[in-house]
C-alpha cells in the first residue's frame, strides 16, 4: 500500500474527517478565503478580518476563547509584533462567530504519528489537514492548538496590514515604501514625520496586501516577553464582564432544572412555584424546567420547589455497572495499536516481569462560573450573550432550537470563568435559547446553580490500564499497555457537526502510545468501551489519564529494575529524542534530585510528552504530623519557542494544580442514574494551603512551537503518586489518592 | 419589603424579600456584578465582600440581615485609583479566568487589616476558604506579601 494510502488507512476520527471532507467539498473551497466577518461601522476600517481601526486607535480580534490561559493577550501580539504597535495602546475583541476565524491546527492533530517523531510529510499533511477546519467552520478553543495555529498566520496578518499602511503612505508621500518604517502604531516618513495608522487606514485599505517577509525572532520586540496581560486590570477590579454578568435593559434572571437522570420528565407540579415571590413564568423544557423570575436567587427558590417525577436514566445506573462496562472493552478486539515496536511477548532470558492494572474515576469540570447564558428573542432574531470555546457550533445549534437562519443569531463571547473543555459545549446556551423563547422581547440571563452544574456536566471519562512490561539489567525490555476507555471524541464530534466517523480514536490512547522512550519492545492498545453518560473533553483529555498510568507504571520498571527513576529516564530519551532528555536534565537540576531522600520526605518524578510539548515533573511530598503536605514542585516543559514567560509559568503551575486536585481528591459517581456530588463540599478541589510552592523552567531545544495550556496536567498525578510511594512505599494504583492517604487541609 | 443598604458608601433602597441573599441583591438588583456566584453554600468564596470592614460570604447572608456597611471589590478601587492590593495583583499578574479574584481580593484586603505582616501560615489560614481552579495560588501569595511590604 501507497505511504498515503497507508496513512490515511491509519488515520482516526478528525483525520477521517479531513480526508473524506477534503474529497467531498473540493480543493476550490478549501483555497477560497473565508470572508471578512468584520463589519466596520462609519470611522472604522478592517484591513482584514483581524485589524479594525478607527479614529481612536488599533483593536485586532483575538477568535480564541479567554478561558484565563491567557490566549487573548498572545494571540494580540502576535499580530501586534508585525505591525509596530505600542502594547499599551492595543485593544483586543473576541469578534463575532466566523469561518475566517477557523482553527488551522486542530484537524492535523488528528494524525496517528507520536508527534515527536514527525516527518516533515506528516508535518505538511497536517497543515494540509488544517485548512479543512475552515471547511467546518472550526471556530474552536481546545487541544493546545491556538498559539500553534496562529504563530505564524498571525504574524503574516500583521506584517500584511503594515505593508497595505506603508503602501498608502507612500503613495500619499509620493516616495518609496521602501523608504519608509513603522513604529507605535504610525509610518516614519524619511525625514521622520510620523503619520498614525488612524489616519492612513482608509486609504491602506484599498491597497491590495503585498507579499510579505516575516520578521527574525532576534527582531522581536513583544513576542518572547512577559507582556501585561490586556484581561488584568478588570480581573483585578471586578470590572471585567463574564457570561454571567450580561446585564440589559428590562432583563430577567432564570434558574433551571434539568432531569437529574437526563432521562427526561414524567411529571410535575408547578402551581405553587408560580406564585412564588418574584415569579414571571415556569418554562417546561421538555426535559426539566426553568422558572423566570426578578431574581436570580428567586428563581432558583421556586424552581427547587416544584415537585418533579424523572424518567430513569438511559444509561447503566451505578458507578460500578458504568465502569464494568469498562472492563469489558477488554473483552473485545482492540480499537487501535497505535504503538507496536518489537514483541513484548518474547523477553529475553533473565528479564523480570512486572503487571499491574491502573483505574481513575469520572471527573467533573467544576469550573468556578457555572454554566449560563443570556439570550434574547425577539421572534425573529436571537442574540446570544455567554463564554464558549466553539461560537460557530454554538449559533448554529441555538438557530435550530429557534427554528431561525443561523444569520439571524448574534453570539457574544464574554470573558469565562473557567473553560476547561466544559465550554467546548453549547448545551447551557441552547437552553436559555429555549427559556427565551417562552417569553420573546425579554432578555433573560439563564444562569445554572452550583448543584446544577455538577449534575449536568459532560465528565471526563473513567479509565483502566492493564500493563505488563519486564526489566533486565538494569532496564525496561518491555512495555505493553492495554487501555480502556469510551471514545469521548465520538461524541463530541457528534454534538458538533451531526456525525462521527469510525476508525480508531487516538484520544483513548493519548499520553501512552505516543511517549518518548526508547523501549525495545513497546506496545499500545486502545479498546473502546460502550457508555453512554455525556462524556466531555477534560483538560488534556486522554493523557489526563494516560500521563498516570504510563509514568507510575515506569516507577515500578525502574523499582524492580533497581535503577534510579530519572537516571533509568535520561537513558530511554537520549537517542529517541533529546527536548524530553533535556526536560528531565532540567528538573533534575532544579530539584537537586539525587535519588535519594530523608525520612519523612518522598520525591516523584514523572515526564509526559503531550500536545507536543514534553513536561517534566517533580513533586515532593513531607509527613506533618502524620498527615501528607505537598510542599514543592518542579517544572520543566519546552514548547519549542516561549512566546509570553509569564503566562507560560502560569499555564504549567496551574494546569499542575488543576491534576493534582483532581489526583488527590476529585471523583464523580453515579447512583440511581444520578451524580451524587453536588456542590464543592462534596467534590472538594485543592486549595491555597495545599498547593507546593512551584518552580519553572521554560526550554526552547525543539524546532517547532507547540502547545502550553493543558501539557502541566497529565504530569501532576504520576509525580505525586510515585513521591507517596517513595515516601510510605505503597504503591496506589487507583484515584483518587485521598481513599488511600491523609492530605493535610 | 424595602430594605436599605449602605454600599460603596450609597445608600440604596432594595425592593426584595427579607430572606434574598445580599450576593443576589448585590448582582441582580443593583448590577453589581463583580461580586461573583460560584456555590451558593459559602465553600468557594468568590462572593467574598466587607461588612464594616470584616469579610463575609454574601451568599449566607439574608439582606435582611446586614449588618452594617457593605463594601464590594467596586468600593475597594477602581481601575483609575487601585487599591493596593489590586494594584500587587496587576503586578503580579495574578488572574487567570479571573472569576475567584474578587472574592480573593476582598479576603485578602480584610487580612490585610487585621494582620499587616501576614506569614505563610496566616495566609494559608485566610485564603484556604476562597478557591481558584486556575491554581494561581502562588501569584496570589506573593501578591499579597508585597502588598503587605508596600503598606
Amino acid at each position: 500500500m501507497s505511504r498515503i494510502g497507508k496513512i490515511a488507512r491509519r488515520t482516526f476520527l478528525f483525520g477521517a474527517v479531513a480526508v473524506a471532507g477534503g474529497a467531498a467539498f473540493g480543493a476550490w473551497y478549501v483555497s477560497r478565503p473565508a470572508p471578512n466577518p468584520l463589519k466596520p461601522a462609519e470611522g472604522e476600517t478592517s484591513l482584514n478580518a483581524f485589524v479594525l481601526i478607527d479614529g481612536e486607535g488599533v483593536t485586532l480580534v483575538a477568535p480564541r476563547a479567554e478561558m484565563g490561559q491567557g490566549t487573548m493577550t498572545t494571540w494580540a501580539a502576535l499580530i501586534a509584533e508585525e505591525m509596530d504597535l505600542a502594547w499599551e495602546d492595543v485593544r483586543v475583541i473576541h469578534g463575532p462567530p466566523a469561518q475566517a476565524y477557523y482553527n488551522s491546527a486542530l484537524m492535523g492533530e488528528g494524525q496517528t504519528h507520536k508527534g515527536y517523531d514527525a516527518s516533515a510529510f506528516q508535518n505538511s499533511l497536517g497543515e494540509m489537514m488544517g485548512v479543512l477546519g475552515k471547511v467546518f467552520s472550526m471556530q474552536v478553543t481546545g487541544g493546545s492548538t491556538a498559539m500553534k495555529d496562529g504563530y505564524e498566520r498571525m504574524r503574516v496578518t500583521g506584517a500584511a496590514a503594515r505593508e497595505m499602511l506603508k503602501t498608502a503612505a507612500a503613495k500619499r508621500l509620493n516616495v518609496g515604501v521602501v523608504e519608509l518604517r513603522t513604529e507605535n502604531g504610525a509610518v516614519i516618513a524619511p525625514d521622520g514625520t510620523a503619520i498614525p495608522y488612524t489616519e492612513l487606514a482608509a486609504e491602506a485599505a484599498e491597497v491590495e496586501p503585498p507579499r510579505i517577509e516575516l520578521r527574525e525572532r532576534s527582531e522581536w520586540k513583544l513576542l518572547g516577553t512577559s507582556l501585561p496581560r490586556v484581561d488584568m486590570l478588570g480581573k483585578s477590579t471586578g470590572t471585567a464582564q463574564f457570561g454571567i454578568d450580561t446585564r440589559l435593559p428590562g432583563m430577567r434572571f432564570a434558574a433551571v432544572r434539568q432531569s437529574p437522570t437526563r432521562g427526561g420528565m414524567k411529571s410535575y407540579d408547578a402551581f405553587d412555584a408560580g406564585r412564588m415571590p418574584g415569579v414571571e413564568k415556569v418554562v417546561d423544557l421538555g426535559d426539566g424546567l426553568a422558572v423566570i423570575a426578578t431574581n436570580t436567587w428567586l428563581a432558583q427558590q421556586a424552581v427547587d420547589a416544584i415537585e418533579v417525577e424523572w424518567d430513569p436514566a438511559p444509561y447503566p445506573e451505578t458507578t460500578e455497572a458504568l465502569v464494568a462496562a469498562v472492563e469489558a472493552a477488554f473483552d473485545a478486539e482492540p480499537d487501535s495499536v497505535l504503538r507496536d515496536d518489537g514483541n513484548p511477548e518474547r523477553l529475553p532470558s533473565g528479564a523480570t516481569s512486572v503487571e499491574a492494572e491502573y483505574r481513575v474515576p469520572f471527573l467533573a469540570h467544576a469550573t468556578m462560573e457555572p454554566m449560563n447564558a443570556t439570550a434574547w428573542f425577539d421572534g425573529q432574531h436571537l442574540r446570544l450573550w455567554c463564554g464558549n470555546q466553539g461560537p460557530t457550533f454554538l449559533r448554529d445549534a441555538c438557530a435550530a432550537e429557534a427554528g431561525i437562519d443561523p444569520e439571524e443569531v448574534e453570539v457574544n463571547v464574554t470573558l469565562m470563568g473557567g473553560g476547561f473543555g466544559r465550554r467546548g459545549e453549547f448545551d447551557y446556551a441552547v437552553v436559555a435559547t429555549k427559556v427565551a423563547k417562552a417569553m420573546p422581547g425579554t432578555p433573560v440571563n439563564v444562569t445554572w446553580s452550583r448543584e446544577e452544574d455538577m449534575t449536568h456536566d459532560y465528565y471526563r471519562p473513567p479509565a483502566i490500564a492493564r500493563i505488563t512490561g519486564a526489566v533486565a539489567d538494569g532496564a525496561p525490555v518491555a512495555f505493553d499497555a492495554k487501555v480502556a476507555s469510551p471514545s469521548i471524541a465520538e461524541q463530541a464530534l457528534q454534538r458538533w457537526v451531526g456525525f462521527a466517523p469510525g476508525g480508531p480514536d487516538k484520544g483513548i490512547v493519548d499520553g501512552i502510545y505516543n511517549q518518548p522512550y526508547g523501549i525495545p519492545n513497546y506496545r499500545v492498545a486502545g479498546h473502546k468501551a460502550e457508555i453512554v453518560p455525556p462524556l466531555g473533553f477534560w483538560r488534556s483529555v486522554g493523557a489526563s489519564f494516560n500521563g498516570f498510568f504510563h509514568e507510575c507504571f515506569m516507577d515500578e520498571l525502574a523499582h524492580a529494575a533497581g535503577a534510579d527513576p530519572l537516571e533509568m529516564r535520561l537513558k530511554l530519551t537520549r537517542d529517541e529524542w533529546l527536548p524530553a532528555f533535556y526536560a528531565l536534565e532540567a528538573v533534575r537540576d532544579m530539584s537537586g534530585w539525587t535519588g535519594k531522600t530523608e525520612d519523612g520526605v518522598g520525591r516523584g518524578l514523572a515526564m509526559v510528552y503531550s500536545f507536543g510539548t514534553p513536561t517534566a515533573m517533580v513533586i515532593e511530598v513531607r509527613d506533618e504530623d502524620g498527615l501528607i503536605r505537598l510542599t514543592d514542585a518542579w517544572i520543566a516543559a519546552d514548547p519549542g519557542v516561549a512566546l509570553d514567560p509569564s503566562i507560560i509559568e502560569a499555564q504549567l503551575t496551574g494546569a499542575m494544580a488543576y491534576g493534582l486536585s483532581a489526583a488527590m481528591g476529585e471523583e464523580v459517581t453515579f447512583a440511581g442514574g444520578v451524580v451524587e456530588q453536588k456542590n464543592f463540599p462534596d467534590y472538594e478541589p485543592l486549595r491555597m494551603a495545599q498547593m507546593p510552592r512551584t518552580q519553572v523552567q521554560i526550554l526552547e531545544n525543539q524546532e517547532r512551537l507547540n502547545g502550553i495550556g493543558e501539557v502541566g496536567t497529565p504530569p501532576a498525578a504520576p509525580a505525586l503518586a510515585n513521591a507517596l510511594f517513595d515516601l510510605t512505599g505503597k504503591r496506589v494504583r487507583d484515584l483518587p489518592l485521598n481513599e488511600a492517604f491523609d492530605f493535610y487541609v | 419589603m424595602a430594605t436599605t443598604l449602605t454600599v460603596n458608601g450609597t445608600s440604596h433602597e432594595v425592593d426584595l424579600p427579607d430572606e434574598v441573599p445580599l450576593l443576589w441583591a448585590l448582582r441582580d438588583a443593583l448590577n453589581l456584578t463583580g461580586t461573583k456566584f460560584g456555590c451558593g453554600v459559602a465553600a468557594c468564596g468568590a462572593c467574598t465582600v466587607h461588612i464594616d470592614g470584616e469579610a463575609v460570604r454574601s451568599c449566607q447572608v439574608p439582606v435582611g440581615d446586614v449588618w452594617g456597611e457593605v463594601t464590594t471589590i467596586e468600593g475597594l478601587g477602581t481601575p483609575d485609583a487601585l487599591h493596593r492590593l489590586q494594584q500587587a495583583w496587576v503586578d503580579h499578574q495574578v488572574a487567570q479566568c479571573g472569576y475567584c479574584q474578587s472574592g480573593q481580593i476582598m479576603q485578602a484586603a480584610a487580612l490585610l487589616a487585621e494582620t499587616p505582616n501576614p506569614t505563610d501560615d496566616d495566609i494559608d489560614a485566610a485564603m484556604n476558604g476562597n478557591l481558584c481552579r486556575c491554581g494561581t495560588y502562588p501569584r496570589i501569595r506573593a501578591a499579597i506579601k508585597s502588598a503587605a511590604q508596600g503598606a
